[in-house]
């Protein structure tokens, strides 16, 4: 897919919580993972932290980095699955915390861990379509497993947000976008349960890796490009070892992928994951720099995405708190004081 | 039925954007606006975003927190000095009690205030500061 009008990536910014918890810890408390730790260490939000509060952070560091006013934007969009509310939108107290104006489309996005590339791809149309010219996608997780469950183990909490606006004002220019759904039951939540319900070993072959791999061979094809035309490619990270297992069935190499992969680090955060492994990547990219997105989310799709680097980076990317300043602040917290984080006592 | 919903909303860009008022007539600024300038008794006045930055003036932590805010305690409070004059009384988060010292840098951020009602009720979100390299 592409815009009409030339779209790019005018503003990015991440957020992770400081809170980490180590995987042998949670293993220590349950007595240990089937096949290994799937990572090494997971992000967990403090006790005044939810969704809107980290979405709130993360655009105002992109806010900084665009450089425009916030009255100039005309949608925020908030893709997560752990909207604080059940019923009332983040996106709008999201939107008064920037400061914009009353003027604006704000809404939640929901499609698991691709409502935040769901959210870009609607805020690409706005943008192309010249129906205005600024519209910020979030997307942002504080995502739960069950105690004991395999999920607990790698669920972590951050993500990015992203101003879209007219090509020549971005630091990273939109080539071309592709989307790829297909229903598949792999893990889901219904209404009322704290807890999500997944499929095991079906997460893997017929969900995970059938719409990233389908998603981006799709797409390099129609944009008629190969692994070898990309400095750098971002793939949904639910644990460390899916997306290296995709980057190489789809021939990328570890280099290309390293940058972007977060979650040995901050768990997967969701609706976050690939846009907090893009902003890392635009932390680090040199003008020139393709540099290729792709995400995934339960239920099931792929969004994928490429981009070129402008110079506009050099001058706007030290405006705001780069990714590497949120991985690295760091607060070691013991099993207990993750249950109490993550409301898992019972007070009353 | 959930109550007293209208003094959060009216409330919101001086929680949610820390915004205050300058006086026209001396510049003077307040932290929460104000109906009359403290400083030359002017009364006009026009909204002024502070920039968020400041530094700690001074601080305490409460083991035991007053209702409502139990569950975050023990926190701690500053008075923070923004850098644009005004002294402005909040929670510090994001850090550990025995790392505050007076005069650190510190910047605002939005989080959770706090729960109305448990878990039925409004969330209150607005300002706190953290050490600006926590
Ligand atoms: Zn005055």
């Amino acid at each position: 897919m592409k815009p009409k009008r030339e779209v790019g990536i005018v503003g990015y910014g991440a957020y992770v919580p400081r809170y980490r918890i180590k995987a042998s810890e949670i293993a220590r408390v349950w007595g240990g993972a089937d096949d290994g730790l799937p990572i090494e260490e997971k992000a967990v939000p403090g006790l005044d932290e939810d969704t809107i509060t980290m979405s709130v952070e993360a655009a105002r560091n992109a806010l900084a980095r665009a450089q425009i006013d916030p009255r100039t934007l005309r949608a925020v969009w908030v893709g997560s699955e752990s909207h604080p509310y059940a019923v009332k939108p983040s996106s709008t107290l999201v939107a008064e915390a920037l400061g914009a104006s009353g003027a604006i489309l704000a809404g939640d996005w929901q499609f698991a861990c691709k409502a935040g590339t769901e959210a870009m791809q609607a805020a690409i149309a706005l943008v192309g379509s010249e129906m205005t010219d600024y519209a910020l996608a979030i997307g942002m997780d504080t995502a739960q497993g069950r105690p004991h469950d395999a999920l607990e183990y790698t669920a972590g909490a951050g993500g990015g947000a992203y101003i879209m606006g007219p090509a020549e004002n971005a630091l990273a220019v939109l080539e071309g976008s592709y989307s790829y759904v297909t229903d598949t039951p792999d893990f889901f939540r219904r209404a009322y349960q704290h807890y999500p319900e997944h499929g095991n070993r079906f997460t893997g072959e017929p969900a995970y890796f059938a719409h990233t791999l389908a998603a981006t061979q799709n797409f390099l094809e129609l944009m008629q490009l190969t692994p070898r035309d990309f400095q750098w490619a971002i793939f949904h990270q639910p644990n460390a070892k899916f997306p290296l297992q995709a980057a190489a069935q789809l021939g990328f190499t570890r280099d290309q992928v390293a940058p972007g992969l977060l979650v040995n680090k901050i768990g997967n955060t969701y609706a976050g994951a690939a846009l907090i492994g893009m902003t890392n990547v635009l932390d680090n990219a040199k003008p020139g720099d393709r540099i290729l997105l792709v995400s995934f989310g339960s239920g099931a799709g792929s969004d994928a995405f490429s981009y070129v680097v402008t110079d506009k980076i050099l001058e706007r990317r030290d405006l705001a708190k780069r990714t590497a300043w949120y991985t690295a602040r760091r607060e070691l917290i013991d099993y207990a004081r993750y249950a109490r984080f993550r409301n898992k006592l019972v007070m009353n | 039925m959930a109550d007293n919903l209208a003094p959060h909303w009216r409330l919101r860009a001086q929680r949610y954007q820390l915004v205050g008022n300058v006086c026209l007539k001396c510049d003077a600024k307040f932290f929460p606006p104000r109906q009359v300038c403290a400083k030359c008794r002017g009364t006009e006045f026009d909204l002024f975003q502070f920039s968020g930055r400041g530094e700690l003036y001074s601080f305490t932590t409460l083991r035991s927190a007053p209702a409502g805010f139990e569950q975050y305690a023990p926190y701690s409070v500053g008075m923070i000095k923004l850098d644009e004059g005004p002294m402005v009384e909040a929670m510090l988060t994001d850090v550990n009690e025995d790392k505050l010292t007076i005069g650190m840098r510190v910047e605002m951020v939005t989080r959770k205030i706090r729960e109305e009602d448990g878990e039925r009720g409004l969330l209150v979100y607005g300002y706190k500061f953290r050490p600006s390299d926590a």
